[in-house]
Protein backbone atom coordinates (compact mmCIF):
# COMPACT_ATOMS: atom_id res chain seq x y z
CA UNK A 1 0.00 0.00 0.00
CA UNK A 2 2.79 2.38 0.91
CA UNK A 3 6.25 1.98 -0.57
CA UNK A 4 8.81 4.52 0.54
CA UNK A 5 12.31 4.38 -0.88
CA UNK A 6 15.24 6.53 0.18
CA UNK A 7 12.95 9.40 1.04
CA UNK A 8 14.73 12.57 2.11
CA UNK A 9 13.34 15.98 2.91
CA UNK A 10 15.58 18.87 3.70
CA UNK A 11 14.48 22.25 4.94
CA UNK A 12 16.85 25.19 4.94
CA UNK A 13 19.82 23.89 6.86
CA UNK A 14 17.99 21.00 8.46
CA UNK A 15 17.25 17.47 7.34
CA UNK A 16 13.82 16.51 8.62
CA UNK A 17 13.62 13.11 6.95
CA UNK A 18 16.88 11.38 6.19
CA UNK A 19 16.90 8.61 3.60
CA UNK A 20 14.12 6.45 5.00
CA UNK A 21 12.66 3.35 3.38
CA UNK A 22 9.72 1.28 4.50
CA UNK A 23 6.72 -0.62 3.21
CA UNK A 24 3.23 -0.94 4.55
CA UNK A 25 0.99 -3.76 3.36
CA UNK A 26 -2.74 -3.42 2.70
CA UNK A 27 -4.87 -3.68 5.83
CA UNK A 28 -2.04 -3.05 8.27
CA UNK A 29 -2.21 -0.59 11.13
CA UNK A 30 1.24 0.89 11.44
CA UNK A 31 2.41 3.27 14.12
CA UNK A 32 5.10 5.86 13.54
CA UNK A 33 6.67 6.31 16.91
CA UNK A 34 9.21 8.92 17.82
CA UNK A 35 9.86 12.01 19.89
CA UNK A 36 8.83 15.45 18.70
CA UNK A 37 10.85 16.54 15.70
CA UNK A 38 11.70 13.02 14.60
CA UNK A 39 10.30 13.59 11.11
CA UNK A 40 6.95 11.87 11.58
CA UNK A 41 4.78 14.75 10.44
CA UNK A 42 7.05 15.55 7.51
CA UNK A 43 6.86 11.94 6.35
CA UNK A 44 3.09 12.08 6.59
CA UNK A 45 2.90 15.36 4.71
CA UNK A 46 4.95 13.91 1.90
CA UNK A 47 2.77 10.80 1.81
CA UNK A 48 -0.36 12.92 1.63
CA UNK A 49 1.13 14.82 -1.33
CA UNK A 50 1.06 18.14 0.50
CA UNK A 51 4.80 18.59 0.31
CA UNK A 52 7.39 17.25 -2.12
CA UNK A 53 10.35 15.17 -1.02
CA UNK A 54 13.84 16.49 -1.67
CA UNK A 55 14.86 13.12 -3.05
CA UNK A 56 13.65 9.55 -3.07
CA UNK A 57 10.25 8.20 -3.99
CA UNK A 58 7.06 7.41 -2.15
CA UNK A 59 4.21 5.44 -3.66
CA UNK A 60 0.71 5.01 -2.33
CA UNK A 61 -1.34 2.21 -3.89
CA UNK A 62 1.19 2.13 -6.71
CA UNK A 63 0.93 5.85 -7.52
CA UNK A 64 3.82 8.22 -7.07
CA UNK A 65 2.93 10.92 -4.53
CA UNK A 66 4.62 13.62 -6.57
CA UNK A 67 3.84 12.78 -10.19
CA UNK A 68 0.42 11.24 -9.67
CA UNK A 69 -0.66 13.23 -6.67
CA UNK A 70 -4.30 13.43 -7.82
CA UNK A 71 -4.63 9.66 -7.75
CA UNK A 72 -2.90 9.48 -4.40
CA UNK A 73 -5.00 12.20 -2.84
CA UNK A 74 -8.18 10.47 -3.98
CA UNK A 75 -7.11 7.37 -2.08
CA UNK A 76 -6.06 8.83 1.23
CA UNK A 77 -7.84 10.28 4.21
CA UNK A 78 -5.43 12.57 6.01
CA UNK A 79 -5.84 14.16 9.40
CA UNK A 80 -2.98 16.59 10.01
CA UNK A 81 -1.46 17.43 13.35
CA UNK A 82 -3.73 19.48 15.62
CA UNK A 83 -6.69 18.48 13.48
CA UNK A 84 -7.50 21.76 11.72
CA UNK A 85 -11.21 22.33 11.07
CA UNK A 86 -13.37 25.26 10.05
CA UNK A 87 -14.62 26.37 13.47
CA UNK A 88 -17.53 28.38 12.11
CA UNK A 89 -19.24 25.47 10.38
CA UNK A 90 -21.67 22.94 11.77
CA UNK A 91 -20.58 19.33 12.05
CA UNK A 92 -22.84 17.84 9.42
CA UNK A 93 -22.37 20.79 7.13
CA UNK A 94 -18.59 20.49 7.38
CA UNK A 95 -18.54 16.77 6.72
CA UNK A 96 -20.85 17.26 3.79
CA UNK A 97 -18.61 19.95 2.38
CA UNK A 98 -15.60 17.67 2.79
CA UNK A 99 -17.40 14.80 1.10
CA UNK A 100 -18.30 17.05 -1.82
CA UNK A 101 -14.78 18.41 -2.12
CA UNK A 102 -13.51 14.86 -2.17
CA UNK A 103 -15.62 14.33 -5.25
CA UNK A 104 -18.58 12.40 -3.85
CA UNK A 105 -21.94 12.92 -5.51
CA UNK A 106 -24.83 14.60 -3.76
CA UNK A 107 -26.69 11.47 -2.71
CA UNK A 108 -23.55 9.50 -1.98
CA UNK A 109 -22.13 12.24 0.22
CA UNK A 110 -25.34 12.34 2.24
CA UNK A 111 -25.20 8.60 2.76
CA UNK A 112 -21.54 8.57 3.69
CA UNK A 113 -21.83 11.53 6.06
CA UNK A 114 -24.60 9.76 7.97
CA UNK A 115 -22.55 6.56 8.08
CA UNK A 116 -19.36 8.14 9.38
CA UNK A 117 -21.24 10.29 11.86
CA UNK A 118 -22.71 7.15 13.33
CA UNK A 119 -19.38 5.38 13.21
CA UNK A 120 -17.66 8.21 15.06
CA UNK A 121 -20.49 8.90 17.49
CA UNK A 122 -21.31 12.32 16.11
CA UNK A 123 -25.01 11.82 15.41
CA UNK A 124 -26.05 13.89 18.45
CA UNK A 125 -23.88 16.88 17.60
CA UNK A 126 -24.61 17.14 13.89
CA UNK A 127 -26.17 20.61 14.24
CA UNK A 128 -23.56 21.96 16.65
CA UNK A 129 -20.95 24.50 15.57
CA UNK A 130 -17.53 22.89 15.43
CA UNK A 131 -15.80 25.72 17.30
CA UNK A 132 -18.00 25.09 20.32
CA UNK A 133 -17.39 21.34 20.52
CA UNK A 134 -15.13 19.69 23.07
CA UNK A 135 -11.73 18.56 21.93
CA UNK A 136 -12.78 14.92 21.88
CA UNK A 137 -15.66 15.68 19.57
CA UNK A 138 -13.48 17.81 17.33
CA UNK A 139 -11.03 14.97 17.05
CA UNK A 140 -13.86 12.67 16.05
CA UNK A 141 -15.00 15.18 13.45
CA UNK A 142 -11.46 15.06 12.04
CA UNK A 143 -11.55 11.28 11.98
CA UNK A 144 -14.97 11.26 10.35
CA UNK A 145 -13.59 13.61 7.72
CA UNK A 146 -10.65 11.30 7.06
CA UNK A 147 -13.07 8.39 6.63
CA UNK A 148 -15.86 10.04 4.70
CA UNK A 149 -14.76 9.07 1.19
CA UNK A 150 -13.82 5.50 2.17
CA UNK A 151 -10.12 5.94 1.46
CA UNK A 152 -7.83 2.97 1.09
CA UNK A 153 -5.20 4.60 3.26
CA UNK A 154 -5.86 6.65 6.37
CA UNK A 155 -3.06 8.84 7.68
CA UNK A 156 -3.55 10.22 11.17
CA UNK A 157 -1.01 12.58 12.67
CA UNK A 158 -1.20 12.41 16.46
CA UNK A 159 -4.88 11.50 16.62
CA UNK A 160 -5.13 11.34 20.41
CA UNK A 161 -3.06 14.35 21.41
CA UNK A 162 -4.63 16.52 24.06
CA UNK A 163 -7.54 14.23 24.84
CA UNK A 164 -8.61 12.96 28.25
CA UNK A 165 -8.23 9.21 28.96
CA UNK A 166 -11.87 8.45 28.26
CA UNK A 167 -11.75 10.21 24.90
CA UNK A 168 -8.45 8.55 24.06
CA UNK A 169 -10.06 5.17 24.62
CA UNK A 170 -12.93 6.02 22.31
CA UNK A 171 -10.63 7.25 19.57
CA UNK A 172 -8.45 4.16 19.93
CA UNK A 173 -11.41 1.85 19.68
CA UNK A 174 -12.52 3.68 16.61
CA UNK A 175 -9.11 3.34 14.97
CA UNK A 176 -8.89 -0.31 15.91
CA UNK A 177 -12.26 -0.93 14.29
CA UNK A 178 -10.79 0.28 10.99
CA UNK A 179 -8.31 -2.59 10.84
CA UNK A 180 -8.73 -4.88 7.88
CA UNK A 181 -10.92 -2.59 5.82
CA UNK A 182 -8.41 0.24 5.64
CA UNK A 183 -4.69 0.63 5.88
CA UNK A 184 -3.87 3.01 8.71
CA UNK A 185 -0.72 4.98 9.42
CA UNK A 186 -0.68 6.68 12.80
CA UNK A 187 1.98 8.87 14.29
CA UNK A 188 2.37 9.29 18.00
CA UNK A 189 4.89 9.78 20.73
CA UNK A 190 2.75 7.94 23.24
CA UNK A 191 3.92 4.37 23.69
CA UNK A 192 0.95 2.46 25.07
CA UNK A 193 -1.03 3.79 22.17
CA UNK A 194 1.14 1.95 19.70
CA UNK A 195 1.09 -1.23 21.75
CA UNK A 196 -2.68 -1.13 21.81
CA UNK A 197 -3.52 -0.19 18.28
CA UNK A 198 -0.77 -1.06 15.90
CA UNK A 199 0.22 -4.29 14.26
CA UNK A 200 3.62 -2.84 13.48
CA UNK A 201 5.79 -0.06 14.80
CA UNK A 202 8.28 2.14 13.02
CA UNK A 203 10.50 3.90 15.47
CA UNK A 204 11.77 7.19 14.08
CA UNK A 205 14.44 9.44 15.44
CA UNK A 206 16.30 12.34 13.86
CA UNK A 207 14.67 11.67 10.51
CA UNK A 208 15.64 8.00 10.36
CA UNK A 209 13.73 4.79 10.90
CA UNK A 210 15.58 2.94 13.63
CA UNK A 211 13.43 -0.13 13.97
CA UNK A 212 10.44 -1.67 12.27
CA UNK A 213 8.66 -4.68 13.70
CA UNK A 214 5.57 -5.83 15.59
CA UNK A 215 5.44 -4.60 19.17
CA UNK A 216 5.78 -8.22 20.39
CA UNK A 217 8.80 -8.97 18.25
CA UNK A 218 10.45 -5.77 19.30
CA UNK A 219 9.98 -6.79 22.88
CA UNK A 220 11.39 -10.25 22.23
CA UNK A 221 14.31 -8.90 20.30
CA UNK A 222 15.23 -6.29 22.81
CA UNK A 223 14.47 -8.19 25.97
CA UNK A 224 16.43 -11.32 25.12
CA UNK A 225 15.33 -13.41 28.09
CA UNK A 226 12.77 -11.72 30.21
CA UNK A 227 12.97 -11.82 33.97
CA UNK A 228 10.71 -13.76 36.31
CA UNK A 229 9.85 -12.48 39.75
CA UNK A 230 8.70 -14.88 42.47
CA UNK A 231 7.95 -14.10 46.10
CA UNK A 232 8.32 -17.26 48.16
CA UNK A 233 8.26 -17.85 51.92
CA UNK A 234 11.33 -20.01 52.39
CA UNK A 235 14.81 -19.86 53.99
CA UNK A 236 17.14 -17.63 51.96
CA UNK A 237 19.91 -20.25 51.74
CA UNK A 238 17.52 -22.95 50.52
CA UNK A 239 16.35 -20.66 47.75
CA UNK A 240 19.88 -19.65 46.79
CA UNK A 241 21.09 -23.24 46.43
CA UNK A 242 17.92 -24.15 44.56
CA UNK A 243 18.39 -21.45 41.90
CA UNK A 244 22.13 -22.01 41.82
CA UNK A 245 21.70 -25.63 40.88
CA UNK A 246 18.79 -25.19 38.51
CA UNK A 247 19.98 -25.58 34.88
CA UNK A 248 17.43 -23.13 33.41
CA UNK A 249 18.30 -20.22 35.69
CA UNK A 250 21.19 -18.14 34.46
CA UNK A 251 21.21 -15.36 36.99
CA UNK A 252 19.34 -14.81 40.18
CA UNK A 253 18.99 -12.39 43.02
CA UNK A 254 17.25 -13.10 46.30
CA UNK A 255 16.28 -10.24 48.58
CA UNK A 256 14.38 -10.34 51.82
CA UNK A 257 10.82 -9.10 51.70
CA UNK A 258 8.28 -8.57 54.46
CA UNK A 259 6.47 -11.27 56.48
CA UNK A 260 9.10 -13.92 55.78
CA UNK A 261 8.77 -13.77 52.00
CA UNK A 262 11.86 -13.66 49.82
CA UNK A 263 11.80 -11.82 46.56
CA UNK A 264 13.62 -13.76 43.82
CA UNK A 265 14.46 -12.08 40.53
CA UNK A 266 15.45 -14.81 38.07
CA UNK A 267 16.86 -14.52 34.58
CA UNK A 268 16.14 -17.77 32.77
CA UNK A 269 17.95 -19.19 29.78
CA UNK A 270 16.80 -17.53 26.57
CA UNK A 271 13.52 -18.87 25.28
CA UNK A 272 12.65 -20.89 28.38
CA UNK A 273 9.54 -20.19 30.40
CA UNK A 274 10.39 -21.33 33.93
CA UNK A 275 7.22 -20.18 35.63
CA UNK A 276 5.57 -23.60 35.83
CA UNK A 277 8.88 -25.13 37.01
CA UNK A 278 9.03 -22.64 39.84
CA UNK A 279 5.47 -23.43 40.82
CA UNK A 280 6.24 -27.17 40.88
CA UNK A 281 9.37 -26.64 42.99
CA UNK A 282 7.45 -24.54 45.49
CA UNK A 283 4.80 -27.23 45.75
CA UNK A 284 7.40 -29.98 46.24
CA UNK A 285 8.92 -28.09 49.17
CA UNK A 286 5.46 -27.10 50.43
CA UNK A 287 6.50 -23.47 50.60
CA UNK A 288 4.15 -20.59 50.32
CA UNK A 289 4.16 -18.34 47.29
CA UNK A 290 2.33 -15.06 46.83
CA UNK A 291 3.57 -13.73 43.54
CA UNK A 292 4.82 -15.13 40.29
CA UNK A 293 5.18 -12.72 37.38
CA UNK A 294 7.19 -12.29 34.27
CA UNK A 295 8.82 -8.93 34.10
CA UNK A 296 8.27 -7.99 30.48
CA UNK A 297 10.22 -5.25 28.84
CA UNK A 298 7.81 -2.56 27.94
CA UNK A 299 7.93 -0.75 24.67
CA UNK A 300 9.17 2.17 26.69
CA UNK A 301 12.36 0.32 27.59
CA UNK A 302 12.80 -0.62 23.98
CA UNK A 303 12.13 2.88 22.84
CA UNK A 304 14.64 4.30 25.24
CA UNK A 305 17.14 1.64 24.30
CA UNK A 306 16.74 2.32 20.60
CA UNK A 307 16.75 6.08 20.80
CA UNK A 308 19.43 6.55 23.43
CA UNK A 309 22.72 5.92 21.58
CA UNK A 310 21.73 8.09 18.65
CA UNK A 311 20.76 11.02 20.82
CA UNK A 312 24.21 10.93 22.30
CA UNK A 313 25.69 10.82 18.84
CA UNK A 314 23.87 13.89 17.68
CA UNK A 315 24.68 15.87 20.79
CA UNK B 1 -17.19 21.37 -11.42
CA UNK B 2 -18.93 19.71 -8.50
CA UNK B 3 -15.88 20.37 -6.38
CA UNK B 4 -15.73 23.98 -7.52
CA UNK B 5 -19.34 24.63 -6.44
CA UNK B 6 -18.73 23.03 -3.07
CA UNK B 7 -15.68 25.24 -2.56
CA UNK B 8 -17.46 28.37 -3.77
CA UNK B 9 -20.41 27.73 -1.50
CA UNK B 10 -18.22 27.31 1.53
CA UNK B 11 -16.13 30.38 0.76
CA UNK B 12 -19.19 32.52 0.25
CA UNK B 13 -20.90 31.14 3.35
CA UNK B 14 -17.85 31.83 5.48
CA UNK B 15 -18.19 35.56 4.80
CA UNK B 16 -21.56 35.43 6.48
CA UNK B 17 -20.43 33.17 9.32
CA UNK B 18 -18.01 35.77 10.54
CA UNK B 19 -18.61 39.18 12.03
CA UNK B 20 -16.12 40.66 9.55
CA UNK B 21 -18.56 40.05 6.71
CA UNK B 22 -21.27 42.12 8.36
CA UNK B 23 -18.85 44.83 9.35
CA UNK B 24 -17.74 45.11 5.73
CA UNK B 25 -21.32 45.39 4.54
CA UNK B 26 -22.08 47.98 7.21
CA UNK B 27 -18.99 50.00 6.31
CA UNK B 28 -19.80 49.98 2.61
CA UNK B 29 -23.37 50.98 3.32
CA UNK B 30 -22.20 53.82 5.57
CA UNK B 31 -19.74 55.15 3.00
CA UNK B 32 -22.32 54.80 0.23
CA UNK B 33 -24.67 56.74 2.46
CA UNK B 34 -22.13 59.55 2.84
CA UNK B 35 -21.60 59.71 -0.86
CA UNK B 36 -25.37 59.81 -1.28
CA UNK B 37 -25.57 62.85 0.99
CA UNK B 38 -22.87 64.55 -1.06
CA UNK B 39 -24.77 63.65 -4.21
CA UNK B 40 -28.04 65.06 -2.93
CA UNK B 41 -26.30 68.29 -1.96
CA UNK B 42 -24.82 68.63 -5.42
CA UNK B 43 -28.14 67.91 -7.06
CA UNK B 44 -29.88 70.37 -4.75
CA UNK B 45 -27.76 73.37 -5.65
CA UNK B 46 -26.77 73.44 -9.30
CA UNK B 47 -28.05 71.71 -12.36
CA UNK B 48 -25.48 69.13 -13.39
CA UNK B 49 -24.81 68.08 -16.93
CA UNK B 50 -23.71 64.49 -16.09
CA UNK B 51 -25.72 61.35 -15.29
CA UNK B 52 -26.47 60.71 -11.64
CA UNK B 53 -24.44 57.51 -11.61
CA UNK B 54 -21.33 59.39 -12.67
CA UNK B 55 -21.62 61.72 -9.73
CA UNK B 56 -20.93 58.82 -7.44
CA UNK B 57 -17.47 58.54 -8.87
CA UNK B 58 -16.79 62.21 -8.71
CA UNK B 59 -16.89 61.94 -4.93
CA UNK B 60 -13.87 60.18 -3.50
CA UNK B 61 -16.04 57.78 -1.50
CA UNK B 62 -16.08 55.23 -4.25
CA UNK B 63 -12.29 54.96 -4.23
CA UNK B 64 -12.19 54.98 -0.49
CA UNK B 65 -14.54 52.01 -0.41
CA UNK B 66 -12.54 50.22 -3.05
CA UNK B 67 -9.18 50.77 -1.38
CA UNK B 68 -10.32 50.01 2.14
CA UNK B 69 -12.80 47.22 1.65
CA UNK B 70 -11.13 44.92 -0.86
CA UNK B 71 -8.10 44.18 1.35
CA UNK B 72 -10.44 43.33 4.23
CA UNK B 73 -12.52 41.04 2.03
CA UNK B 74 -9.52 39.21 0.62
CA UNK B 75 -7.08 39.07 3.54
CA UNK B 76 -8.77 36.01 5.00
CA UNK B 77 -8.85 33.92 1.84
CA UNK B 78 -5.54 32.08 1.98
CA UNK B 79 -3.84 33.52 5.05
CA UNK B 80 -6.41 32.22 7.51
CA UNK B 81 -6.40 28.72 6.03
CA UNK B 82 -2.64 28.63 6.17
CA UNK B 83 -2.55 29.88 9.74
CA UNK B 84 -5.19 27.46 11.01
CA UNK B 85 -3.82 24.50 9.06
CA UNK B 86 -7.00 23.85 7.11
CA UNK B 87 -5.01 24.59 3.98
CA UNK B 88 -3.32 21.25 4.52
CA UNK B 89 -6.59 19.35 4.84
CA UNK B 90 -7.94 21.17 1.84
CA UNK B 91 -4.93 20.52 -0.36
CA UNK B 92 -4.64 16.86 0.56
CA UNK B 93 -7.99 16.18 -1.08
CA UNK B 94 -8.24 15.80 -4.83
CA UNK B 95 -8.95 19.49 -5.48
CA UNK B 96 -6.79 21.26 -8.02
CA UNK B 97 -4.96 24.43 -7.15
CA UNK B 98 -6.84 26.19 -9.91
CA UNK B 99 -10.22 25.25 -8.45
CA UNK B 100 -9.22 26.61 -5.06
CA UNK B 101 -7.95 29.93 -6.42
CA UNK B 102 -10.93 30.34 -8.73
CA UNK B 103 -13.45 29.54 -6.00
CA UNK B 104 -11.89 31.93 -3.52
CA UNK B 105 -11.71 34.74 -6.07
CA UNK B 106 -15.27 34.19 -7.24
CA UNK B 107 -16.61 34.12 -3.71
CA UNK B 108 -14.81 37.38 -2.90
CA UNK B 109 -16.18 39.07 -6.05
CA UNK B 110 -19.71 37.92 -5.31
CA UNK B 111 -19.51 39.14 -1.74
CA UNK B 112 -18.05 42.45 -2.90
CA UNK B 113 -20.95 42.92 -5.32
CA UNK B 114 -23.45 42.07 -2.59
CA UNK B 115 -21.89 44.74 -0.41
CA UNK B 116 -22.51 47.27 -3.19
CA UNK B 117 -26.22 46.48 -3.50
CA UNK B 118 -27.36 49.29 -1.15
CA UNK B 119 -26.23 51.65 -3.88
CA UNK B 120 -29.16 50.46 -5.96
CA UNK B 121 -31.47 51.60 -3.19
CA UNK B 122 -29.86 55.06 -3.23
CA UNK B 123 -30.44 55.29 -6.94
CA UNK B 124 -33.99 54.10 -6.43
CA UNK B 125 -34.59 56.93 -3.96
CA UNK B 126 -33.37 59.50 -6.48
CA UNK B 127 -35.54 58.04 -9.18
CA UNK B 128 -38.55 58.13 -6.88
CA UNK B 129 -38.19 61.79 -6.02
CA UNK B 130 -37.00 62.99 -9.41
CA UNK B 131 -40.22 61.81 -11.07
CA UNK B 132 -38.29 61.27 -14.23
CA UNK B 133 -37.60 57.96 -15.86
CA UNK B 134 -34.53 59.31 -17.57
CA UNK B 135 -32.57 59.81 -14.34
CA UNK B 136 -31.82 56.17 -14.26
CA UNK B 137 -31.72 54.03 -17.28
CA UNK B 138 -30.72 50.41 -17.43
CA UNK B 139 -27.68 51.25 -19.53
CA UNK B 140 -26.00 53.60 -17.11
CA UNK B 141 -26.83 51.51 -14.05
CA UNK B 142 -25.66 48.35 -15.82
CA UNK B 143 -22.50 50.11 -16.99
CA UNK B 144 -21.88 51.37 -13.52
CA UNK B 145 -22.16 47.94 -11.93
CA UNK B 146 -20.04 46.43 -14.68
CA UNK B 147 -17.41 49.04 -13.85
CA UNK B 148 -17.72 48.37 -10.13
CA UNK B 149 -17.30 44.68 -10.79
CA UNK B 150 -14.35 44.99 -13.16
CA UNK B 151 -12.35 47.46 -11.14
CA UNK B 152 -13.26 45.51 -8.01
CA UNK B 153 -12.00 42.30 -9.62
CA UNK B 154 -8.64 43.96 -10.18
CA UNK B 155 -8.34 44.95 -6.54
CA UNK B 156 -9.64 41.59 -5.32
CA UNK B 157 -7.13 39.71 -7.44
CA UNK B 158 -4.41 41.89 -5.88
CA UNK B 159 -5.80 40.90 -2.51
CA UNK B 160 -5.88 37.20 -3.40
CA UNK B 161 -2.25 37.41 -4.39
CA UNK B 162 -1.31 39.22 -1.17
CA UNK B 163 -3.22 36.71 0.95
CA UNK B 164 -1.55 33.74 -0.72
CA UNK B 165 1.88 35.12 0.19
CA UNK B 166 1.52 35.05 3.94
CA UNK B 167 0.00 33.28 6.93
CA UNK B 168 -0.97 36.49 8.67
CA UNK B 169 -4.20 38.21 7.75
CA UNK B 170 -2.86 41.58 8.88
CA UNK B 171 0.17 41.28 6.60
CA UNK B 172 -2.07 40.19 3.74
CA UNK B 173 -4.31 43.22 4.25
CA UNK B 174 -1.34 45.58 4.37
CA UNK B 175 0.26 44.12 1.25
CA UNK B 176 -2.96 44.32 -0.73
CA UNK B 177 -3.61 47.84 0.53
CA UNK B 178 -0.15 48.91 -0.59
CA UNK B 179 -0.60 47.27 -3.99
CA UNK B 180 -4.02 48.90 -4.28
CA UNK B 181 -2.70 52.33 -3.36
CA UNK B 182 0.11 51.81 -5.88
CA UNK B 183 -2.38 51.17 -8.64
CA UNK B 184 -4.47 54.10 -7.46
CA UNK B 185 -1.43 56.41 -7.54
CA UNK B 186 -0.68 55.33 -11.09
CA UNK B 187 -4.23 56.24 -11.99
CA UNK B 188 -3.81 59.59 -10.27
CA UNK B 189 -0.55 60.16 -12.12
CA UNK B 190 -2.22 59.25 -15.38
CA UNK B 191 -4.81 61.94 -14.74
CA UNK B 192 -2.19 64.60 -14.02
CA UNK B 193 0.10 63.91 -16.95
CA UNK B 194 -1.28 64.90 -20.32
CA UNK B 195 -1.32 62.17 -22.94
CA UNK B 196 1.52 62.70 -25.36
CA UNK B 197 2.89 60.55 -28.13
CA UNK B 198 5.65 59.18 -25.94
CA UNK B 199 5.18 55.53 -25.12
CA UNK B 200 5.53 56.09 -21.37
CA UNK B 201 2.63 58.50 -21.34
CA UNK B 202 0.56 56.25 -23.54
CA UNK B 203 1.22 53.24 -21.36
CA UNK B 204 0.34 55.29 -18.33
CA UNK B 205 -2.91 56.37 -19.91
CA UNK B 206 -4.16 52.80 -19.68
CA UNK B 207 -4.02 53.16 -15.93
CA UNK B 208 -6.37 56.11 -15.89
CA UNK B 209 -8.95 54.35 -13.77
CA UNK B 210 -10.85 57.59 -13.15
CA UNK B 211 -11.63 58.34 -16.77
CA UNK B 212 -12.44 54.70 -17.41
CA UNK B 213 -14.85 54.62 -14.50
CA UNK B 214 -16.46 57.84 -15.72
CA UNK B 215 -17.10 56.08 -19.00
CA UNK B 216 -18.67 53.09 -17.31
CA UNK B 217 -20.87 55.35 -15.23
CA UNK B 218 -22.09 57.09 -18.38
CA UNK B 219 -22.98 53.67 -19.72
CA UNK B 220 -20.09 53.67 -22.14
CA UNK B 221 -18.40 50.29 -22.16
CA UNK B 222 -14.95 50.86 -23.59
CA UNK B 223 -13.44 47.53 -24.62
CA UNK B 224 -9.90 48.83 -24.02
CA UNK B 225 -10.75 49.40 -20.37
CA UNK B 226 -12.54 46.05 -20.10
CA UNK B 227 -9.59 44.22 -21.61
CA UNK B 228 -7.19 46.13 -19.38
CA UNK B 229 -9.07 45.23 -16.18
CA UNK B 230 -9.60 41.62 -17.16
CA UNK B 231 -5.91 41.28 -18.05
CA UNK B 232 -4.69 42.69 -14.76
CA UNK B 233 -7.14 40.47 -12.88
CA UNK B 234 -5.95 37.36 -14.69
CA UNK B 235 -2.33 38.34 -14.22
CA UNK B 236 -2.68 38.49 -10.47
CA UNK B 237 -4.82 35.36 -10.32
CA UNK B 238 -2.13 33.59 -12.30
CA UNK B 239 0.50 34.81 -9.84
CA UNK B 240 -1.69 33.61 -6.97
CA UNK B 241 -1.96 30.22 -8.60
CA UNK B 242 1.80 30.04 -8.93
CA UNK B 243 2.24 30.91 -5.26
CA UNK B 244 -0.24 28.21 -4.27
CA UNK B 245 1.56 25.73 -6.49
CA UNK B 246 4.94 26.74 -5.15
CA UNK B 247 4.60 24.53 -2.07
CA UNK B 248 5.02 21.60 -4.44
CA UNK B 249 8.13 22.98 -6.09
CA UNK B 250 11.26 21.03 -5.42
Amino acid sequence: MIAVEHLTRRFAGRTAVDDISFNVARGEIVGLLGPNGAGKSTTMRILSAFMPATSGTARVAGFDVFHESDEVRRRIGYMPENNPLYPEMRVREYLKFRARVKGLGWRRSRERVSTVMEQCGLTDVGRRIIGQLSKGYKQRVGLADALVHEPELIILDEPTIGLDPQQIRLVRQLIKSLAGKHTVLISTHILPEVEMMCGRVLIMLGGRVLASDTPENLQLRMAGGSQVIAEIAAPTTALQTLWDEHPDVEEFEVTAGDAGFQRCVLTPRAGVDIRSTIFDLVRQHSWEMRELTRNRYTLEDIYLQVTKPSTEETE
Amino acid sequence: MRIFWALLRRELASFFFSLTGYIIIAAVTLLTGFSFVVLINTLGTDPVPVPVTELFYLSFYFWLILLLITPVITMRLFALEKASGTFETLMSTAVSDFQVVAAKFMAAVIFYLLAWLPLLACLGVIQHFAHQNSTLDAGTVGGMFLGIMLVGSVFISLGCFASSLTRSQMTAAVISFVLGVGLFSLAYLAKQIPVTEQWQARALSYFSLFDQMDDFARGVVDTRAVVFYVTITFLFLFLTLRVVESRRWK
